[in-house]
């Protein structure tokens, strides 16, 4: 018996079974990334009004010519193959609202501002988060425990379209250490990450201060402490890196959200990140860069689950490179 | 036989598990007490919510105005007790929505054959891939902006966890012995998923929908903020807390007031959800 466990946690780290891990959940991915451009596309169809609709009315054979520019005389499985074949080569369409500039061209531009923003508030997030979970989850029932847990779960009752404003009117006017709104100095990054970062430590600290306790009840540890491991060393050493698993979880699908922009965030802030886009595509009508948006945070959510996938089986020996899940 | 009688339901016992968290007691009589006020109070206030006085116009709290006015010279409370309606209303049927939907194609993925639970749960998976606000604008466009239509656009996004709790919930239980007795004794599909799956996902329904409520307001604020929800002159508390964040440098009170209702009931529906996943989920007990 014992014997057929350990090879399976060896078979399930072995090189070749991540490989074949890798391979089936990248295309996976593709798959989900296809779906979500075909979801986006028909149900922009469907959507009363066109990328022409704010505009004059023009001659009917004008109005057929600009269609005819943009592709949109094809019958739309034709149009909406020919996106997915455009976007599948990265030869981005122009878009009739955007004339001159293509879609791979706003996302470059955007996603620079949303990404360090993002990645700031994720390091504050994880910076606040697990301390302060780890620290309650390690003194259960005292003060520390108390104002950890209430602290967190005010940062999740917190919007961020109260803490944004806040925090802009506290350091931005009041104090004026840095600008309230706009993307001019270097440092317009600090107050949007401050706002998401307090926001998603909250969560984070939940998460570790869940995982933390329930590992501490487990039988290893009793072990661990029974042969005289010191307690810094049981909750470090030994604690630790089953306990972070939630917070893993979690930093998948929250990493990919940070990355592609908060919208009331950087709505509040008025930063030119990618938030902005996500509305104002679909509101526009702007068929190409809806679903370039999409597609990107598409990419980004199967990116950073298949990361956290490989941490996980990385940390725990039991979950593996299994195929499907 | 006889003796099931004297013992307690599973359902009595969590109640009772539920009222001794003093935490969870306090959040239920904070929900009542803010559903009782959002319902009655405005038949007792002297303002409507549309009523202005030009006189009184943004003027801090006071005894004619316990929550200050905004720059239109409306009376602030009033406006907050019937943005909580919609805003509470919002929550609950959204839940709901999202519960119907999440519970039914969970229930039906998971006693599904192998083939067609891969296929239910891969597009679960590409709407998980799906940026959320995008598709609720998408709906919310498609389908006007009604106010209906906007709990649907959002119930119609927060059932994928619930599919995915309730497909993980039926996948353990469908190995149970009890079940495949039930099946033996020739009871069909729609029997075994309704007389012995339904009632025992129905915990971890009830503790996941508890959690939806709060990020549903949520979303209904973020939409009202982005001018996609609720159309002025009507208030939900997300378009008073976006009023507020516009003026607070100025009007400080057009923030407080309805940012703290807001957070109180984000909090209390929190708590409440903390309480009945301890109360329904014996594995937590300690």
């Amino acid at each position: 018996m014992r014997f057929v466990v350990s090879t399976a946690v060896w078979r399930g780290l072995s090189p070749c079974f991540m490989l074949r891990f890798l391979f089936s959940r990248v295309l996976q991915g593709v798959v989900v990334i296809v779906g979500v451009l075909c979801i986006t596309f028909l149900l922009l169809r469907k959507a009363p009004g066109g990328p022409f609709q704010g505009e004059r009315d023009v001659p009917e054979h004008i109005r057929r010519q600009q269609e005819a520019m943009y592709g949109l005389d094809q019958p739309v499985p034709v149009q909406l193959w020919n996106h997915i074949v455009n976007f599948a080569t990265f030869q981005f369409p122009p878009s009739p609202q955007t004339p001159g500039r293509r879609v791979g061209e706003i996302i470059a531009e955007g996603f620079p501002v949303s990404a360090q923003v993002g990645l700031a508030a994720l390091l504050i997030a994880l910076a606040l988060g697990i301390p302060a979970g780890a620290l309650a989850a390690v003194r259960p029932g005292t003060l520390e425990d108390r104002a950890s847990t209430v602290a967190a779960t005010l940062g999740i009752c917190t919007p961020s379209l109260v803490l944004g404003p806040v925090i802009a009117l506290v350091f931005g006017l009041k104090l004026r250490w840095f600008n309230a709104s706009g993307w001019y100095d270097a440092d317009d990054w600090v107050l949007p990450a401050l706002t998401l970062g307090i926001i998603y430590s909250a969560y984070i600290a939940r998460l570790m201060r869940g995982g933390l306790r329930e590992t501490l009840a487990m039988e290893f540890i009793r072990t661990a402490r029974a042969k005289g491991a010191s307690e810094a060393a049981v909750v470090f050493r030994h604690a630790f890196k089953l306990a972070c698993l939630p917070v893993l979880n979690f930093l998948g699908p929250a990493a990919a959200g940070l990355m592609t922009g908060s919208i009331v965030t950087e709505s509040v802030f008025q930063l030119p990140g990618l938030g902005q886009h996500f509305v104002g595509a679909a509101v526009n009508r702007n068929y190409e860069l809806a679903m370039a948006t999409a597609a990107f945070y598409a990419l980004l959510i199967v990116g950073f689950n298949l990361l956290v996938d490989v941490a996980q089986a990385l940390l725990n020996p039991r979950i593996g490179f299994k195929e499907g899940a | 036989m006889s003796t099931v009688a004297a013992h307690p339901s599973p359902w009595r016992l969590a109640w009772q598990r539920l009222c001794r968290s003093r935490a969870a007691v306090a959040a239920m009589l904070l929900l009542v007490l803010m559903g009782l006020l959002c319902v009655v109070g405005p038949w007792f206030s002297p303002y409507g919510p549309n009523d202005q006085d030009l006189n009184l116009r943004a003027v801090p709290p006071s005894a004619a105005h316990w929550l200050g006015t905004d720059p239109l010279g409306r009376d602030l409370a009033t406006r907050i007790l019937h943005g909580g309606r919609i805003s509470l209303l919002v929550g609950l049927l959204a839940t709901a929505v999202a519960a119907v939907i999440g519970v039914g194609y969970g229930l039906v993925a998971g006693l599904s054959g192998r083939r067609v639970d891969a296929l239910m749960m891969r597009l679960v998976d590409v709407l998980y891939a799906f940026p959320f606000i995008t598709f609720v604008i998408l709906l919310v466009v498609i389908f006007g902006r009604q106010f209906v239509l906007i709990f649907v656009a959002i119930g119609a996004v927060e059932w994928l966890t619930m599919a995915r709790v309730v497909r993980g919930q039926v996948l353990a239980l469908k190995r149970l012995e009890y079940v495949q007795a039930a099946r033996a004794a020739g009871a069909g599909f729609w029997r075994i998923l309704l007389r012995h799956m339904l009632p025992n996902v129905m915990g971890p329904v009830i503790i996941y929908a508890s959690l939806t409520v709060p990020g549903v307001m949520l979303l209904e604020a973020t939409l009202s903020f982005l001018g996609l929800g609720i159309q002025p002159p009507d208030a939900s508390w997300g378009v008073l807390i976006s009023e507020g964040a516009a003026n607070m440098a100025v009007n400080p009170w057009m923030l407080a007031g309805p940012a703290s209702f807001f957070t109180l009931t984000l909090l209390a529906l929190n708590l409440l959800g903390d309480g009945l996943r301890d109360a329904l989920d014996p594995r937590t007990l300690s």
